[in-house]
């Protein structure tokens, strides 16, 4: 197991590799500094001398991969390409366009983030999955039927109905919950139970639906049919050969998304003001900050390599019949 | 000539894809294996219904496509000389809609501003009211017969429609001895039911703003019709250019194996570990600075929103290849395991060939059982992103755009709720259409589903 892990994580590092590259060469090839430097500065106060000055304030006077004029070992690391990209590796993110600490910033909002995405997770987790298992048990039957077309009319809904109607009608009409904004500790409840409502909803269609073809598939399987034919109890098989073999796929789908709670809700928190990581991302690609959506970027492959790396650890876990090769 | 045709890219791109599906239909027609599923698919009611709906969504979308420049006069030399403006058919089909503007939000079929203003009573004195429309309910004589008005208005539009639903309920019979199978009525109820709540629209739009007007007075009936062409041109054109990396990877990769396939996966592996917002957003940014950097490229403001357009479906389009990719590796690995695969091996047939023969034709449920399921979620993405400010244009009408305008309308006090509520029923009846259509071509494609279930 731990040889598998290793190789799995030497791949892992190739991938950050290759996303690396890729958002160098979006970021620096595209288009050249003084292109970003115009971007930043506005038609109006470009001169010669202010891109001069905006590029050396932010690092990008330097050449992009070599550095000729520089002596020794500078002639790598003093350039671009080491300074903006290499460092990501260790985790230096730089200055954000306002010269606030990108580090820093992700430190502080990945707790209003959190408070918002676990909730969400484990409660429409546990919403789907029983959802789909009722419509399971009531499968080729009217209610069947219509929990199928309320799901596929819920997820032909688009989240930001989701978020605006309820952002309408729970806090501005009713006056149940603040229409937005955060506060730290305890108090936080009263701000994030109608965002973790809405997260909830907005996941409800696809996630049931889902959850209940693979209940289905696992229904008409032969040991089911064994199962029955020895006289247990639709109950029994229900809770325990059904719901227990259709888990493996739920959860090593879940498995892949844990990591990206980090990463927060994009919309919610950007409509209910939470300082998250979501709504962070979301000012930086309005304001188009470059540097924090890089940072954001590669933090993201971070977390989705992780999430890899989870669910091949909870097949194993989970599915006895997988093996490491 | 009164007018000079303009093709702009996406025109182009949608052109040709119709006549691809034309094609596409054309030899499936032919051959009975090929035109098998697509019966199933059309035994079911919802995928008629569903059809029906999204057959109404892209007339209004190829009308929309049609795009040409109006002659304004003659220059110094006789020669023509054309407005600037890009117009469609659709644009001149609903000019009447296009050119009323008002002066701000009214609700709709209001005869009257939303805000109050100072206006000129009939004695001369300023009074704070508000204001009459313009063009919205001008032609009524009295403002009191307002509701007659509007109740005769969609009654004769209803009227049309039904006595259109009744011509058209006499092809029944001669469509169902065509194709018996079938289920035509399902097609020519939601027909009806279409025609019964557009006609009344139509009739009434011709007097009132039947979803009201947008804060600088644009008739929001109109944005929707126009938004559906921007949603439709991203979910299609999205997959388009998804296509042919998807499908040459993911085949060459599982024929192949060895370091090709390792190569792909890395590849795909790669890409997929960008969260897709983040991936879409930094190309987006980039695209702008590119677009903003380089004014010279694009002469008209419909060609440079045309560009941006073209390039969002080009990014959409490339990050996400790679679910088909994978796909279609898993299911080419087990086909060259079997036997008709080796036996062509055998025989010294070309690698290129049996890709293309062999390999190809027995992937290409996958294929399309992808477009279709991708289809409604490109159009909620398009939404998604232009709230985040890296979707189309802001130029161009769509319903990420609508949307995005109405939000900022919420705290006012009476709430102007008309946009979106419009941007919301449209989106849903297409969303929703495109779902069900897709659940029925999974159905009438997927090997599994076909077990044992309806005879061939």
């Amino acid at each position: 197991m731990l040889a598998y892990i290793v190789r799995r994580v030497l791949y892992a590092i190739l991938i950050l590799i290759g996303v690396n590259l890729i958002t160098f060469v979006l970021f620096f090839f595209v288009n050249s500094p003084d292109d970003m430097a115009r971007m930043q500065l506005g038609a109006k106060y470009v001169t010669p001398d202010a891109l001069q000055k905006w590029k050396a304030d932010h690092g990008y006077d330097k050449p992009l991969l070599w550095n000729s004029k520089a002596s020794g070992p500078g002639k790598a690391t003093e350039t671009i390409f080491y300074e903006k990209s290499l460092r990501l590796f260790a985790f230096d993110f730089g200055a954000a366009e306002d010269g606030r600490n990108i580090g820093n910033e992700i430190r502080t909002r990945m707790g209003p983030s959190l408070a918002l995405q676990i909730p969400v997770f484990v409660v429409a987790l546990c919403v789907n999955i029983t959802f789909a298992l009722f419509l399971a048990f009531f499968r080729a039957t009217y209610l069947d039927f219509w929990g199928v077309v309320l799901c596929v009319a819920m997820m032909s809904i688009s989240t930001l109905f989701y978020i605006i109607g309820g952002q309408y009608l729970i806090s501005k009409v009713w006056h149940l919950f603040p229409i937005s904004g955060y506060a730290g500790g305890l108090d936080a409840w009263r701000f994030v139970l109608l965002p973790v409502i809405i997260g909830v909803v907005s996941s409800f269609g696809s996630s049931a639906r889902l959850y209940r073809t693979l209940f289905l598939e696992e229904y008409s399987k032969d040991y089911v049919r064994t199962a029955r034919a020895k006289g247990l109890a639709e109950r029994v098989v229900m809770f325990r050969h059904v719901l227990q073999n259709a888990m493996i796929p739920i959860l090593t789908g879940v498995v892949a998304a844990i990591p990206f709670l980090f990463m927060g809700a994009l919309l919610s928190e950007s409509f209910f003001g939470i300082p998250g990581l979501g709504s962070y991302t979301i000012d930086a690609i309005q304001a188009q900050d470059f540097a924090v959506v890089r940072s954001m970027v590669f933090l993201g492959a971070v977390l989705y390599i992780i999430g890899l790396l989870l669910t091949d650890i909870s097949y194993t876990l989970v599915d006895p019949r997988v093996r490491f090769d | 000539m009164p007018f000079k045709p303009v093709l702009l890219w996406t025109d182009l791109l949608l052109w040709l894809l119709v006549a691809g599906t034309a094609i596409y239909v054309w030899y499936c027609y032919r051959r009975p294996h090929l035109a098998a599923p697509w019966g199933r698919v059309f035994q079911s009611r919802t995928a008629i219904a569903s059809t029906v709906v999204l057959a109404a969504f892209v007339g209004m979308t190829l009308a929309d496509s049609l795009h040409f420049r109006p002659r304004i006069g003659s220059g110094s030399e006789g020669a023509a000389q054309y407005s600037n403006e890009v117009l469609s058919v659709l644009d001149v089909a609903f000019a009447y809609l296009r050119e009323r503007r008002e002066r701000t939000y009214s609700a709709p079929l209001a005869t009257r501003l939303y805000a109050k203003d100072q206006i000129e009573s009939s004695t001369g004195a300023p009074t704070r009211d508000y204001p009459k429309l313009t063009y919205g309910g001008a032609h009524l004589q009295d403002e009191s017969a307002h509701g007659r008005d509007i109740a005769l208005r969609a009654g004769l539009g209803a009227s049309l429609a039904v006595a259109a639903a009744f011509l058209l309920s006499l092809l029944r019979r001669r469509l169902s001895r065509w194709r018996p199978n079938v289920p035509w009525s399902a097609g020519l109820w939601t027909f009806a039911v279409l025609l019964l709540l557009t006609v009344p629209l139509l009739v009434l739009s011709t007097g009132y703003h039947v979803f009201g007007t947008d804060k600088v007075g644009q008739d929001v009936f109109y944005q929707s019709l126009k938004s559906i062409r921007t949603a439709l041109v991203i979910a299609t054109l999205s997959t388009v250019t998804m296509l042919p990396f998807g499908v040459l990877f993911g085949i060459v990769a599982g024929y192949f194996r060895g370091w090709i396939d390792d190569v792909i996966q890395y590849l795909y592996t790669t890409l997929n570990s960008i969260p897709g917002v983040l991936l879409i957003a930094a190309a987006v940014l980039m695209m702008q600075v590119y677009i903003d950097t380089h004014p010279q490229l694009f002469p008209t403001a419909a060609d440079r929103a045309d560009v941006r357009l073209l390039l969002l479906c080009i990014i959409l389009g490339v990050t996400s290849w790679t679910g088909l990719t994978r796909l279609l590796r898993g299911e080419t690995l087990k086909l060259s395991q079997l036997e008709y695969i080796q036996a062509a091996h055998a025989f010294g047939v070309s690698s290129a060939r049996i890709l293309g023969r062999h390999i190809l034709p027995n992937v290409a449920h996958i294929v399309i059982i992808t477009l279709v399921m991708d289809f409604s979620g490109l159009v909620l993405a398009e939404a998604v992103l232009s709230y985040v400010g890296v979707g189309v244009d802001p130029a161009t009408i769509s319903f990420g755009t609508m949307i995005n305008a109405a939000r900022l309308e919420m705290g006012r006090e009476p709430i102007v709720w008309w946009s979106l509520a419009a941007a919301f029923a449209f989106m849903l009846v297409l969303v929703l259409a495109a779902n069900l259509l897709a659940d029925a071509v999974r159905d009438g494609f997927d090997p599994r589903v076909r077990v044992g279930s309806v005879p061939v």
